[in-house]
């Protein structure tokens, strides 16, 4: 067992056990926690495979915003904890059967395909001392990957959209806001009124 | 000549459009003077055309292409010859007497401009009829002439009879013009060509050669005729129709609600005559099938006696003359069965003067009457009408082929060739023809008796106002009674003679040598030879009738009926007694009618009804809604599937992976 | 040098994971967004060791793009969630039964 190999098991392991924690612990908080931990460590898995980019990426963007998003909108809601208690235990030998033969299922078949001893997978050139991820990646999205990219871009606008549209409720009185209806509707006499007024007042 | 023929057709279309659409700024009388004007103008370029015709040469030419489909070609176009010309010259001069005659008689008609319109329109649908030459022309004037026919008839249009006698006539000819189309079709199909000409020659090749390589001889076969019999007898059909033979007779006696002018005209002197041109002017397709002309015997000798008792019962005055129109057309369609063309044309001729004049006098006895059509108010207008009397007594006795009249000569003619005819039919058709002269005879006199003879039956008012009718009547009256005596002069020339052998064309053909205007097989249609051989002149024809068993039975019909309506009448009733059941059968006109409307108006209605429960229960309720409901009904039961859960979803989904990464799985280690 | 089957069998637990997670949490609707999140984690795992086996960018490049997408619908999964919270005050899946034919 090489180095590497061990430091992949050791990060494989975590992301498991983190993962497990994600779906059982009650505590919500705690399970946001969990996936943090979950994606730090899977960071270092793409890391060992040679996806620096991703890696620090998924840490800056998953650890770093998302994750904030979600601890942010648990801690805004007001949960009631006690309606939260989970009775999982009753379905728990079900769930555990269904996804320990998805499991089986798939390593078996990932066992069969003989991944490890075809030639199509096992030539992993050694990269020059040069090589830059960072680099290679953003040559290929801005030539060949250019449109999908935009449009990538686009989907996020439309999420930070829908996101306010989805969230933005109109509160009391006070608050001031834009009625572009109204706006447009408007005339002159509306706003401007002529007053006639003696001359020294 | 191409521009005069052309003028021909097209000054009553002028007519009928400045009357039709400008009737209004034209006036009553405007109406009245430009139509007339204008197709007495077509009747004196008719006379010129006919003046100026070369004998030998026949006028054959294509004045406008329509259109070029897969080599058929679709034209205007006249072949004028003595068979059209002769038909121009009665179209034109009992439409122009009509034009007038109508000046008198719908005098206060509100549609005066419509009238004058439909009756022009109605004469240029009938000159493209007889000049075409091509079969698309034909079959346009065919259909114009019945569109004219079923407006006229309706002309009365608020009159609920009247909607029903022109939808009647419109639906029964429609039963005919398929029959006709499908001819066209048929010929089209073996000869490629609309042409007359080229249609004779190319069948004539056709039906001499090698048959096999026929297309629809299959389909012939299956319904054992040959094509030649096929042609002839679809475009018989047609001429049934067009006609009025048995049994689509049913709506020329319902076609008398229109107004009396146009029963004179179009049903009675031209339109219903459309059938008998065409018959003679295809005569060399019908030459080709001895199985037609049988069936054409058979048919004419029905209808011809047959038609004509039904006369015997009727009172009113115009379904009488409608009856007896039947059953003369009943002997023009023997005389085309028995393959004497020219003798069934000159019948038309004859028969177009003096039934033309008969309805005339008819309508002028309506009007005097005050609109009365029983024969049975009427009686002992002689003294009160002496000139529609003459020409009504000129009339009948050209009707009843009295020697020396025109009838007696073409009807003569008529029973002559059916006698001398070799078909199998032709003996059933002689009887028939002979028993018709003795019912046309009894039938036209007890008319003739009861309206102009014995007492004078109708109220005191009527009584009061009669009075001979004015002048623009009875001038028609006496320029129709002319021709109803001296036309059968012509005898000698058109029917013994040499005017109906007009050669039209060489064809380049192996087989036809030539086209002549009625050509007749005379090998085996003897009928016409033997005719010619035995006339020996005008005088002698009318000699040898006068001892011919025809005018003793046209005499012997005049005599019964002399006694039975002036002398006796407790006869009549004593027969209407004694055969009541026969009285009954001619009273429903051998319940035709009745047939009609239980077998095909009810039959349709129910088969309508059975299709249309069958589209309601099978189609819309097993099918279309049958589908929505299983749909809906498959939907009610899987909703239950629909739990709303995400858990639940997320289970199906887990266990669909599952099983196919369980099959990947197989597959693999297979 | 890390067996390509051994980072795909992690990436295969991890998938059955979060599936039974989404199976067995039947009150928080905010765990089964994690779940989904866990899911594309796993997926992305794939993308990344196949990327390094074939030696061919483009696998990352389909991480780049998959993180976009998880990034906005984590987005609006949270959004949405809020809004039904305010509406219905709670956030238990048991409830969330409107679906239902």
């Amino acid at each position: 067992m090489t180095f590497v190999q061990f430091l992949f098991n050791i990060y494989a392991g975590i992301t498991i056990a983190a993962a497990i924690g994600v779906v059982t612990v009650r505590n919500s908080v705690y399970a946001a926690l969990c996936l943090i931990l979950t994606f730090f460590s899977s960071a270092a898995i793409w890391i060992l495979l040679e996806a620096e980019f991703l890696g620090i990426v998924l840490v800056l963007v998953y650890v770093g915003a998302v994750m904030v998003l979600f601890l942010f909108v648990i801690m805004m809601l007001d949960i009631n904890r006690e309606q939260l208690v989970e009775r999982f235990i009753k379905y728990l030998p079900a769930g555990i059967a269904v996804a320990v033969i998805i499991a089986i299922e798939m390593i078996v078949v990932i066992q069969r395909s003989a991944f490890d001893t075809s030639e199509q997978y096992k030539a992993v050139a050694q990269n020059a001392p040069d090589y830059n991820n960072t680099e290679a990646l953003g040559e290929l999205l801005y030539t060949q990957y250019l449109y999908p990219f935009e449009i990538a871009a686009v989907v996020l606008l439309v999420a930070i959209i829908a996101a306010i549209m989805l969230t933005l409720r109109k509160r009391a009185v006070n608050v001031r806001s834009q009625d572009i209806e109204k706006q447009l509707r408007v005339r002159p006499e509306d706003r401007v009124r002529l007053v006639k007024m003696k001359s020294g007042q | 000549m191409g521009t005069l023929y052309l003028l021909i057709p097209l000054a009553p279309l002028l007519g009928a459009i400045l009357a039709g659409f400008f009737g209004k700024q034209l006036g009553r009388k405007g109406a009245h003077f430009v139509t007339s004007g204008l197709v007495a103008f077509s009747f004196i370029l008719s006379v010129i055309a006919f003046m100026q015709m070369d004998a030998n040469e026949v006028y054959n030419q294509t004045v406008y292409q329509w259109a070029v489909i897969d080599n058929i070609k679709m034209e205007v176009g006249f072949l004028v010859d003595h068979l059209t010309i002769m038909m121009m010259l009665v179209v034109t001069f009992v439409s122009l007497m009509v034009h007038i005659y109508t000046i008198g008689y719908m005098h206060d008609d509100p549609g005066y401009q419509r009238f004058f319109s439909y009756i022009s329109l109605f004469t240029f649908s009938m000159l493209m009829l007889v000049m075409s030459n091509n079969f698309l022309q034909l079959f346009f004037g065919w259909e114009a002439v019945g569109l004219v026919s079923y407006l006229l008839i309706g002309f009365w249009y608020k009159k609920d009879t009247a909607i029903y006698a022109n939808m009647k006539a419109f639906l029964v000819n429609r039963v005919g013009d398929f029959g006709f189309l499908l001819g066209i079709g048929v010929i089209v199909i073996y000869a490629n060509s609309l042409d007359y000409i080229t249609v004779f020659e190319r069948l004539g090749v056709a039906m001499g050669g090698d048959n096999n390589m026929l297309p629809l001889d299959a389909l012939t076969q299956a319904w054992g005729l040959n094509h030649q019999d096929m042609i002839a007898l679809l475009l018989f059909i047609g001429a049934m129709g067009k006609s009025a033979q048995v049994p689509l007779h049913v709506w020329l006696p319902d076609s008398m609600e229109g107004p009396t002018p146009i029963s004179a005209l179009i049903h009675a002197a031209t339109m219903v005559t459309a059938g008998i041109f065409m018959v003679s002017r295809l005569s060399p397709i019908f030459e080709l099938s001895d199985t037609v002309l049988n069936f054409i015997l058979i048919i004419g000798a029905t209808t011809a006696f047959f038609m004509g008792l039904i006369g015997i019962i009727q009172n009113d005055i115009k379904r009488v003359v409608a009856y007896s129109t039947l059953s003369q057309l009943g002997y023009m369609v023997v005389a085309l069965g028995a393959s004497a063309y020219s003798a069934a044309v000159f019948h038309l001729m004859t028969h177009a003067f003096f039934k033309a004049l008969l309805f005339l006098a008819a309508g002028s006895v309506i009007i005097a009457m005050h609109h009365e059509q029983d024969i049975r108010k009427m009686g002992g207008l002689k003294r009160h009408m002496p000139i529609t009397y003459w020409t009504s007594l000129v009339g009948s006795l050209a009707l009843i082929g009295i020697p020396g009249f025109a009838g007696f000569f073409s009807k003569d003619a008529i029973i002559e060739a059916v006698h001398a005819s070799t078909l199998p039919a032709a003996g059933y058709a002689y009887f028939m023809v002979l028993l018709g002269v003795f019912v046309t005879a009894f039938y036209s006199f007890r008319m003739f008796f009861l309206v102009f003879h014995g007492d004078e039956r109708m109220d005191d008012h009527t009584l009061h106002h009669l009075h001979e009718s004015p002048k623009v009547v009875t001038i028609p009256l006496i320029l129709l009674a002319i021709p109803s005596v001296i036309a059968g002069y012509f005898i000698g020339t058109m029917v013994m003679g040499d005017f109906f052998n007009q050669v039209t064309l060489l064809p380049k053909a192996e087989h036809l040598h030539q086209v002549t205007t009625i050509m007749v097989d005379h090998e085996r249609h003897p009928a016409m030879e033997v005719l010619r051989e035995e006339y020996h002149g005008i005088f002698s024809f009318i000699f040898h009738g006068m001892i011919a068993l025809p005018f003793w039975l046209a005499l012997a019909g005049v005599g019964a009926a002399w006694y039975i309506y002036m002398k006796d009448d407790s006869i009549a009733d004593w027969f209407y007694n004694r055969f009541q059941w026969l009285y009954k059968i001619l009273d429903n006109k051998y319940y035709f009618d009745t047939f009609n409307q239980k077998f095909f108006a009810n039959g349709s209605l129910n088969l309508g009804t059975a299709f249309w429960t069958f589209d309601k229960t099978i189609i819309d309720g097993l099918f279309v809604n049958g589908v929505a409901k299983m749909t809906g009904w498959t939907a009610r039961l899987l909703s239950h599937f629909q739990t709303g859960y995400l858990y639940h979803y997320v289970m199906a989904m887990a266990l669909g992976v599952g099983f196919l990464m369980a099959w990947l799985f197989m597959a693999l280690s297979a | 040098m890390i067996p390509l089957s051994h980072t795909l069998i992690v990436a295969a637990i991890l998938f059955s994971i979060s599936l039974a997670g989404m199976f067995l949490n039947r009150k928080n609707v905010l765990i089964l967004l994690m779940c989904i999140e866990l899911m594309l984690l796993s997926v992305n795992l794939n993308f990344i060791a196949f990327s390094h086996y074939l030696n061919d960018l483009g696998g990352q490049l389909f991480v780049f793009f998959i993180l976009t997408v998880a990034a906005a619908e984590a987005a609006i999964g949270l959004a949405i969630l809020v809004t039904m919270f305010r509406n219905r005050r709670t956030i238990n899946v048991q409830n969330l039964d409107s679906l239902k034919g």
